[in-house]
């Protein structure tokens, strides 16, 4: 039996300030995961993903992260992707800021 | 200290002008990332989990106080502040944005200055000791060697795509602190018959697969140093396996064909070019020796040194042996209890450039143990400069001890990292603060690294720290013994990992464990393990595995 899909979101930085991005299910690129598209199905995930590529002119690298559903929209599933959402560790940098 | 010369002005100028060009094109669309991705890359521009990241080359550690005040400058006005000092001796802006970083490299060329080859399959920026010119126990001085390297390595037509990248040290001293050993070339200056060479080491380094290098040439004279450099990377350019970038190092080569082989095809290939070189390297050097001059120290003054416990603690941890009487070497720990390892402020790094410029003959120095150095520092100015380091939060006595920790910037920063470092030493660091015990515990060397590519050197730390991922959680691994200095030694691994909140814990039993089975004070941890070896710090790291043990017998 295959493997169920992981649900994802479609994730980059943003070309001009670096920033971790995610598309949204109308075609923005938001800085706020939970305001990501959640794609569940494997195919349709990887023609957002082409989606996301098309448009190198906003975004670097993009791919798919595994996400899961939350009260609030999309949530990270690994720590690299919880740590993207916020920033450094460190210091209140980064998408924390000023939160 | 080496000025650039017309030439290198116009080259790092024209190399700027060129990025400019290439980060409008990519912004407006006619150079995709692929095309754009190696070109920022050669100018040291990474993009990481959170931002970009500027690296700028510090050649061999050294600068002048206002290349300091140039650093903070830009912290300032195109970053957040700050700046991270690396284990390369380099420095790295983590925020800079697309747009400006044009204006940061020119910023960077006013003062003699750049980011080439800070990244790429090249020759990347030659490191050095970070006492150099300075340490009582110098044969000489290896910057002007490294100067003359990164002359000669800077834009090599021949060696722009190595098989994989190529780190070069260079030490003066038999003491070693340039970890030569670690490199894909180790140098270290040596003599014979009074005249002075290089031994030549290679196919060292950490990473994955962590190599001693192996000695190469026990004496090349200083004149056949270019060309047989030359012949060494151009042995590994045509040997040096591309089919597989986890292979690609130097070390991989030379382990696969052998040391003999190695030389064999160095010799061939020295043969051949050494003709090539008709002196202009030889006059080259000398013109760089002359930049390298020591500066013109003052006759010792007799000092009445301050009393005061701080002072004196910081005396005999943060200064050490100078070469000229009256002279101390001061090094200033970036590592206070709980800051991240390596990072100054804009306005720490202007103070340092003040009193590298007041008192310091101009002198300024970066380690590779992420903590800056005033290398010239008369004895009778060492309590205003304490007192002024106090006041920047710069004056925490703790140079080669357990909170002098090497840490990457892990998951916080990088995008290959599998784990965090930076709060791992941050919470060591704040523990052992708290239990008062670091300068009972003296000299330990403890290096973190966030991922196998190993850049916080955890191979060679006394105590080696490596974050993994594990199925989808941080875990720590732990390796004891390594040594970084002449007689460099890889760490042996512990055992089963532990989690991130698990971490602390363990390396604070491990410590206990060696105060309780030191024979005296004098018995330093890395002494105390190569006599009593892993078996009792393995218990006291795992003491619920010694417990089944003991039930199961």
């Amino acid at each position: 039996m295959p493997r169920a899909f992981t649900p994802k979101v479609v994730t980059a930085n943003a070309l001009l300030e670096g920033d971790v991005v995610y598309l949204t299910a109308d075609d923005r690129w938001t800085r706020n995961h939970s305001e990501a598209e959640l794609i569940e199905d494997e195919a349709h995930a990887q023609i957002r993903l082409l989606d996301a590529e098309a448009r190198a002119g906003e975004i670097v690298g993009a791919y798919l992260a595994d996400a899961i559903p939350g009260p609030n929209g999309p949530e990270p599933v690994h720590f690299r992707e919880a740590f993207r959402t916020r920033g450094p560790s460190n210091y209140p940098h980064g998408k924390q800021e000023g939160v | 200290m080496y000025s650039y010369s017309e030439f290198d002005e116009a080259f790092v100028r024209e190399r700027v002008a060129q990025f400019r060009a290439q980060v409008e094109r990519r912004i407006e669309g006619s150079l995709t990332e692929d095309e754009f991705k190696p070109l920022r890359l050669m100018n040291g521009l990474y993009l990481q989990l959170h931002a970009y990241m500027l690296r700028v080359a510090i050649p061999y550690g050294t600068l002048n106080g206002r290349q300091m005040r140039q650093l903070a400058m830009i912290a300032r006005r195109w970053d957040k502040g700050y700046g991270h000092f690396t284990t390369r001796q380099n420095i790295q802006f983590n925020w800079p944005e697309l747009r400006d970083v044009p204006d940061m490299l020119d910023a960077l060329a006013d003062v003699g200055m750049h980011a080439i080859q800070t990244s790429g399959n090249t020759i990347r920026n030659v490191t050095a000791d970070h006492f150099a010119g300075a340490a009582a126990d110098e044969i000489a001085d290896p910057r002007p060697l490294a100067e003359l390297i990164r002359q000669w390595s800077t834009d090599h037509p021949e060696f722009q795509f190595l098989p994989r990248k190529f780190k070069i040290a260079v030490t003066g001293s038999p003491a070693d602190r340039a970890v030569t050993a670690a490199h894909d070339i180790g140098l270290r200056i040596v003599e014979r018959d009074g005249a002075q060479g290089v031994q030549v080491i290679v196919g060292g380094g950490l990473g994955r697969t962590p190599m001693i290098g192996k000695v190469l040439a026990e004496f090349v004279p200083e004149d056949d140093l270019l060309p047989y450099l030359e012949a060494v990377v151009a042995v590994y350019n045509l040997l040096g396996r591309r089919d597989n970038k986890y292979k690609a190092r130097i070390k991989i080569t030379v382990h696969e064909n052998g040391i003999e082989e190695i030389s064999r095809l160095v010799d061939e290939e020295f043969a051949r070019r050494k003709p090539m070189f008709q002196g202009v390297d030889q006059a080259l050097l000398s013109a760089i020796r002359a930049q390298f001059a020591p500066p013109v120290f003052a006759e010792p003054q007799t000092t009445a040194l301050p009393a005061d416990a701080a002072f004196r603690s910081f005396y005999d941890t943060n200064t050490g042996p100078h070469r000229a009487p009256g002279y101390r070497i001061v090094t200033i720990s970036l590592k206070s209890h709980g800051a991240t390892p390596g990072d100054a402020t804009a306005e720490q790094m202007e103070v340092i450039a003040d009193l590298a410029e007041r008192y310091g003959h101009d002198e300024i120095r970066i380690s590779h143990e992420q903590n800056v150095i005033l290398p010239h520092v008369p004895l009778h100015h060492l309590a205003a400069i304490h007192e002024a380091l106090k006041d920047a939060g710069l004056s925490t006595a703790n140079i080669g001890l357990v909170s002098d920790i090497i840490a990457c910037p892990g998951m916080d920063y990088c995008a290959l990292a599998t784990a965090r470092s930076i709060p791992v030493a941050q919470e060591i660091a704040t523990r052992f603060d708290e239990l008062k015990l670091e300068h009972d515990i003296g000299p330990l060397k403890i290096k973190i690294s966030g991922c196998i590519n190993a850049c916080g050197h955890h191979h060679v730390g006394h105590i080696g720290i490596l974050g993994l991922d594990r199925a989808g959680v941080e875990n720590y691994q732990i390796t004891l013994g390594g040594d970084a200095g002449p007689d460099a030694v890889i760490g042996e691994r512990t055992g089963p990992g532990f989690a991130y909140d698990e971490i602390v814990p363990a390396i604070e039993r491990l410590l206990r464990a060696y105060l309780d089975l030191r024979e005296d004070r004098d018995e330093t941890f890395l002494d105390a393990y190569r006599r009593v070896g892993m078996a009792p710090f393995k218990a006291a790291l795992y003491p619920a595995s010694e417990e089944a043990r003991a039930d199961a017998a």
